[in-house]
Order: C-alpha cells, then sequence, then structure tokens
C-alpha cells in the first residue's frame, strides 16, 4: 500500500481503473434504480419505500467516506505523504454530497411516515454533524494562503471528526430515537425481505463504485494539479531570479 | 413491471430521486471537467517547456 504512496506509481496503477469504474458504476445504478421501481409497495410505508434505496445507500456511503478521510488524515499527519493529503482533499465533495442527500432524502421520507422533516434525535443530528465537518474541513482547508498549513489544521479536525462516525452508527442503540435501528447490517442477520434486500445491495455496489470512480479520479486530478502549481512556481522562480 | 403511480406519496418519492440525481449529476461533472482542466494545464505548460 505505501508503495502507492509515490504519485508516479499511484498514476500508473490507477488508470486502467478508472474508466472501468465509471462504466460498472453506471450500470449498477441504471439496474438499481429501475429495480427500486418494480418491487412492490412496502404494507406500512406504500411507495415511500423507494427513497430508501436512495437514502441507505447516501447515508452509509456519508459515513464511509468520511472514515476514508480521517485515515488520509492520520497517513499525512504521520507521515506527511502528498497522496494521502490529496485522498482526504478528493473524499470531501462526495461526501459532503452523500451525507447532504441522506439528511434531504431522510426529511423526504419522514415527512410522510413520522409526522415531520426533522427532529433533533441523535441519528439525524449527528448526521447533520457529520455534514458540518465535511464542510468545516473544506473552509479550513481554504482559509489558509499557505496549502501546506492548510492541510495539516485540516487534517487536525479531519482526525478528530472520526469521533463522531461510531456516534452516529450507535446512535440508534445508545439512545431512544425516532429513527429506526439498522435493519441491514444487525447481529442475528438482516431483517429486510429479500424482495427489498437485492435491489438495495446493488443500489449500494453502485454508490460504492461511483464514489471510487470519483475519489481516484479526483485524486488523479490533485497530483496533476500538484504539478502544474510546482511548474508555474518554478518558473516564476526563474523569471525573477 | 416499473410502477411509476407513486399515489399519495408522488410529492415526497419524485423530489427525493429528483435532487439525487442532480446532486450525483453535478458531483460527477465537476470531477471531470475538473479533470480535463488541470490535465490541459499540464499538457500546455509541458509543452511551453519543448
Amino acid at each position: 500500500m505505501f508503495g502507492l504512496a509515490n504519485p508516479d506509481r499511484f498514476m500508473r496503477v490507477t488508470r486502467p481503473l478508472v474508466g472501468p469504474l465509471w462504466v460498472i458504476a453506471a450500470v449498477l445504478l441504471a439496474v438499481g434504480s429501475v429495480w427500486a421501481f418494480r418491487v412492490p409497495e412496502d404494507a406500512l410505508q406504500g411507495d415511500t419505500v423507494r427513497i430508501l434505496f436512495i437514502h441507505v445507500p447516501a447515508a452509509s456511503l456519508g459515513l464511509a467516506v468520511y472514515a476514508s478521510l480521517g485515515i488520509s488524515c492520520l497517513f499525512y499527519l504521520i507521515f506527511r505523504h502528498s497522496l494521502a493529503d490529496a485522498a482526504a482533499r478528493a473524499a470531501v465533495l462526495p461526501g459532503a454530497a452523500f451525507t447532504g442527500l441522506a439528511l434531504i432524502t431522510g426529511a423526504l421520507w419522514g415527512q410522510p411516515m413520522w409526522g415531520t422533516w426533522w427532529v433533533w434525535d441523535a441519528r439525524l443530528t449527528s448526521m447533520l454533524v457529520l455534514f458540518l465537518l465535511y464542510i468545516a474541513y473544506a473552509v479550513l482547508r481554504g482559509a489558509f494562503d499557505d496549502e501546506g498549513r492548510g492541510a495539516r489544521a485540516a487534517s487536525v479536525l479531519g482526525l478528530v471528526g472520526l469521533i463522531n462516525l461510531p456516534i452516529v452508527k450507535f446512535s440508534v442503540d445508545w439512545w431512544n430515537t425516532l429513527h429506526q435501528p439498522a435493519s441491514l447490517l444487525r447481529a442475528g442477520g438482516t431483517s429486510l425481505d429479500p424482495a427489498y434486500l437485492w435491489p438495495l445491495l446493488v443500489m449500494m455496489t453502485a454508490w460504492l463504485l461511483l464514489f471510487l470512480a470519483v475519489w481516484l479520479t479526483a485524486i488523479r486530478t490533485e497530483v496533476v494539479r500538484r504539478r502544474v502549481l510546482a511548474i508555474r512556481a518554478r518558473r516564476a522562480r526563474e523569471a525573477q531570479g | 413491471m416499473i410502477d411509476l403511480d407513486m399515489g399519495p406519496y408522488a410529492a415526497f418519492v419524485w423530489p427525493a430521486w429528483a435532487v439525487t440525481v442532480g446532486v450525483l449529476v453535478a458531483v460527477v461533472a465537476r470531477c471531470l471537467t475538473q479533470a480535463r482542466r488541470w490535465k490541459r494545464e499540464l499538457e500546455r505548460l509541458e509543452g511551453d517547456n519543448q
């Protein structure tokens, strides 16, 4: 894994992966989306069950992407690998988008099912905190003229924010929440009927692959951007001296 | 068969999917346009060197 910390090697290894990732993610997204509208209405939720095929992947990825961001921040702070910082930076936009979508689609499901768009229960509040952590990371990075200082400050924040992940995951067990407990990953196996489970798994795989495609592309872009900035800086020095 | 009749929940189901499609398209579009932009800039700078 540490061999990939070399940007040249990373670019060489990931180049043949990116295209197939985009294609497989697009195909699975199309299949999963059509499947989501072919499942029967749920006896209790009616057609709102179709919102869960986007809400659950968005929420799961919101958490998983932050874990990637936090681990990248840890590697950057310990080893000072520029690629780890690039990975953290590249995870912010898709992570914030997924978490924001989880909040919006959750509200659109909650209004007809719970009778409210929002409650300050532990799961919803900790997801909002997760969204704010993504925003704070992006703002902090942009607040410094010196990119290195911005990267270090944002990495500390990104690392500290990892504390929120178990709070989000176990909030429904630790506190009495309006949000239902886990029905997919739980002790004793899933409680989902196979009619809903399989299309949900297809959608979750599709979203995961879409994230990997976006992430790898964005890290590669970050490597290219840094090369451009390095060339510009070198030319500016040459012009001065 | 695809069921597109969301009945009384149409006002919740369709906006949820529409927002999701919009956000995902925006994320992908930004990712790809940034990739193209910086790749072109690098090629331009490296072309100046030769």
